[in-house]
């Protein structure tokens, strides 16, 4: 089966990429591209760990043929934040969130897309908001915290980037 | 996941295009959340994969000259969710918008494809039911129009032909005083799916019925609406003793069946449990309406 030419942009860099035609975003992200912060979990859009933002909007890339992002812009969790840590993942360090970590990349993906939407989101908001996320050591209290924290430490309206 | 070759047309005519020449072999995917777990576990093998989710015009959902609703086949149950029309509207549609999958899943899964799917559970599919809505068809032939009351034949089963395509949902307006709940029961709060659904849809004069519909998820091979339950209502004051008894009446309407989800009398007693629930908070939606259309 021949390969397609997938164009689109990745963490901010326009990106030419031989794929399969049926290989998943997940897939072109981690194989072709070498970006291994995505991970798949589960691989039917169950988990959340291969969150990663498609023009802007979270979504699970392990349910997206590669192709299917053509012409759009896709973030993984390597382009959150450009140089130094995102608020979030700082947040996540101080309060020591990750244990096993396989999770940590998806739930920052959704967490940074929940504070784009909405910077002061109540712990409700913030448990639906990452409510398609799974973490099997079960760490989801030190999350909402953090979450909690570094909504408050970011300008009210501001970019997270 | 099996091999398949992927079209990436550039226009509806084109997509038809294809779907005539590899009549059979072809599959449509527009979100890809339904499809591609059936793809990764070989329950689907089609040879040619045909990708919608690039035409613009399919991904509106669209205010018809106050005619109601269109909504475009590849319209992402996110944008049903977020839509401020749709959620001043037609709640119950936004409502059902809202509980598919994690909002990762909701921002891929399309309103087509909870159709085409034909899930029993389909969470979007109640309220369109409800609310009337039909499915505007296009194949080699041109288009045709069909109720979804006729557009599921059975589990994962719909009228769609190997080369037709599904374009979009035509939503009527719900007309004055009306008004519109959708729920469902699902043991975990997110991320599950329906052990039974129900979507009332509501009009009132006067505190009398003018027009009831109510549509059941989870309780038959395809959904279903319950057309005794609503001819119960219509023409009646509407009280909670009457919704009540409407509520048991609905229960006729569902042949469900016991899995690892809930037992066939759990899912009876769900119906009307959600039935009593639908309507009434339905009624107060109706009650407060002041539509202009």
């Amino acid at each position: 089966m021949a390969k397609q030419i997938l164009r689109c942009a990745v963490n901010d860099e326009a990106v030419e990429v031989l794929v399969q035609p049926y290989a998943t975003l997940l897939d072109a992200l981690r194989e072709d591209l070498g970006l291994t912060g995505p991970k798949e979990g589960c691989g039917t859009g169950d988990c959340g760990a291969c969150t990663v933002h498609l023009d802007d909007q979270p979504v699970a890339s392990c349910l997206m043929l590669a192709m299917q992002a053509r012409d759009r812009a896709v973030r993984t969790i390597e382009g959150l934040s450009k140089g130094a840590l995102h608020p979030l993942q700082e947040a996540f360090v101080r309060h020591g969130v990750p244990q096993c970590g396989f999770c940590i990349p998806g739930v920052l993906m959704a967490a940074a897309a929940l504070l784009n939407e909405k910077p002061r989101p109540s712990e409700e908001e913030i448990r639906y908001g990452i409510a398609g996320n799974l973490c099997r050591c079960t760490g989801y209290t030190k999350m909402v915290t953090a979450i909690t924290e570094a909504a408050a430490s970011m300008p009210q309206g501001a970019s997270s980037r | 996941m099996r091999r398949f070759e992927l079209a990436l047309p550039r226009s509806i005519d084109d997509c038809l295009k294809i779907l005539t020449e590899r009549a059979g072999e072809a599959k449509v995917v527009a979100g890809g959340t339904d499809l591609l777990p059936q793809l990764k576990n070989g329950l689907l093998t089609p040879r040619c994969v045909v990708d919608i989710s690039g035409l613009a015009e399919l991904r509106t959902v669209q205010r018809a000259d106050g005619q109601g609703l269109r909504i475009g086949a590849a319209a992402t149950a996110r944008t049903i969710e977020l839509d401020p029309h749709v959620r001043s509207k037609y709640p119950a549609l936004a409502e059902s918008g809202a509980l598919v999958g994690s909002v990762q899943v909701r921002n891929l899964a399309t309103v087509g494809g909870n159709l085409c799917n034909a899930a029993p559970s389909a969470d979007m599919v109640p309220p369109l039911l409800a609310l009337d809505a039909e499915a505007i068809i296009l194949g080699p032939k041109g288009q045709r129009r069909v109720p979804l009351t006729s557009f599921f034949l059975g589990v994962r089963q719909t009228v769609l032909a190997a080369d037709e395509m599904l374009l979009e949902v035509a939503v009527p307006a719900p007309g004055p005083r009306s008004g519109g709940h959708y729920l469902r029961h699902t043991p975990r709060r997110e991320l599950d799916i329906a052990v039974v659904g129900v979507a009332s849809q509501i009009s009132v004069n006067d505190g009398v019925c003018a027009k009831a519909r109510i549509a059941l998820a989870s309780v038959a091979p395809t959904p279903v609406r319950a057309l005794a339950a609503e001819h119960a209502l219509v023409g009646q004051p509407v009280t909670a003793a009457l919704i009540e008894r409407v509520a048991e009446v609905a229960v006729e309407a569902a042949r469900p069946i016991s899995d690892q989800r809930g037992s066939a009398e759990f899912r009876r007693h769900l119906v009307r449990v959600l039935t009593r629930r639908t309507l009434t908070t339905a009624l107060e939606r109706a009650r407060a309406d002041r539509r202009e259309d």
